[in-house]
């Protein structure tokens, strides 16, 4: 499975709600499938797309919130796992896509290539629905139920190493960072 | 413990004051009971992370979604955190409110929070980040308010250092170990 027909299965999905997207090779596969101003992509910081992401879903918890991660990002801030079981909100998904290896830095495995099973981490926090899929369709239909949930949820997509032929993004990132921020006005904060 | 209730409602009532809705924290033996407040407060969302680079990206998400957000950590914590900062807040350009406890400054008993005392302001000058001390009960409401405006008119961090004699008057008079 690749992550580009996983992003491609749920495109549709994703309308209305806030996306906050690791860097690397998931921001770029779904700015490519469309980009929308309610979609953000962080850039750097790895590790903290999570972060933000529960940041944005406890301010707005009327809008649904999806965190789109990669395996290293997550480990880089593998605390964020518990921090999310404690807080986070009804209105926030978080999906790992898990390729094994640190893909935009030149493929060097992560611990996940040697067994480390995130979902199992996930579910040690507490988040009992935590759960891998394999298939794209397994993906959708995972996506579309767990932003229909009314909990917090944690969803890994194992996919094959495999990105875009480039990184670059027509997009400046203080551009997608305030249209952004724009884009989320129309909601009231809490 | 000579930490000062009073000068922790003070600080919490000013971050009230000047609009906090969100509070994403890591307890330090100076923060907890302006944690505490900030967790028995219906209004506001207290986020209780496992390290602190995770409330900084909590903060930058909260304002990128209209709500205002203070970071409560000490200064290690800071310390612990700057790559979130420079390259998440400084990078895009997000404000922060950076409340920050002072350890290993002046009056510090516990040698281990001595290097880290050292640090904070150089790395903090050395960052560009715009740094004041919050001292004196009565300058605080204000101070808090003025630093909110600069970060969000400047779109950068901004940091409060908790100075040990606004938390800990006593152990002015009387130097004593403060705990971890």
């Amino acid at each position: 499975m690749r992550r580009l027909e996983c992003l491609a299965a749920v495109h549709a999905d994703l309308a209305g709600a806030a996306v906050v997207t690791n860097m690397g090779a998931v921001a770029a596969e779904l700015h490519s499938l469309g980009h929308r101003e309610t979609f953000f992509y962080l850039q750097h910081a790895m590790g903290l797309a999570s972060s933000v992401g529960l940041g944005v879903a406890l301010a707005q918890p009327d809008r649904k919130v999806v965190i789109l991660d990669g395996d290293g990002s997550v480990l880089m801030n593998l605390g964020t796992l518990a921090t999310l079981a404690r807080h986070g909100p009804p209105n926030l998904s978080h999906v790992v896509f898990d390729n094994g290896v640190f893909l935009s830095s030149g493929g060097t495995p992560t611990p996940t290539a040697d067994g480390v099973d995130l979902t199992a981490v996930a579910r040690g926090t507490g988040i009992d629905s935590a759960r891998t899929v394999a298939t794209p369709d397994g993906f959708a239909a995972a996506v579309r139920e767990d932003m229909a949930a009314g909990r917090f949820t944690f969803l890994l997509a194992k996919v094959e190493a495999v990105g875009p032929a480039s990184f670059h993004m027509d997009l400046h990132l203080l551009e997608n960072r305030f249209a952004f921020a724009r884009a989320l006005s129309a909601q009231p904060a809490r | 413990m000579p930490v000062s209730q009073g000068s922790a409602k003070i600080v919490y009532g000013a971050l009230r004051a000047a609009g906090v809705r969100l509070v994403a924290a890591l307890p330090e033996s100076w923060l907890t009971p302006v944690i505490a407040l900030a967790g028995a407060d219906p209004d506001v969302t207290l986020v209780e992370v496992a390290k602190e680079e995770e409330a900084v990206g909590v903060a930058m998400g909260a304002h990128l979604a209209g709500a205002r957000a203070a970071v409560l950590m000490q200064n290690h914590g800071l310390l612990a955190s700057v790559n979130g900062i420079v390259s998440g807040a400084m990078l895009y350009r997000i404000p922060l409110l950076l409340v920050v406890s002072d350890r290993g400054h002046l009056g510090e008993t516990d040698p281990w929070q001595t290097e880290g005392g050292k640090a904070t302001r150089p790395l903090l000058d050395a960052l560009g980040i715009v740094w004041d001390e919050l001292e004196d009960t009565e300058e605080v409401e204000d101070r808090v308010a003025d630093a909110v405006v600069l970060a969000e008119s400047s779109l950068a961090p901004v940091a409060l250092l908790l100075t040990r004699r606004l938390m800990c008057p006593e152990s002015q008079v009387s130097p004593r170990g403060d705990g971890p």
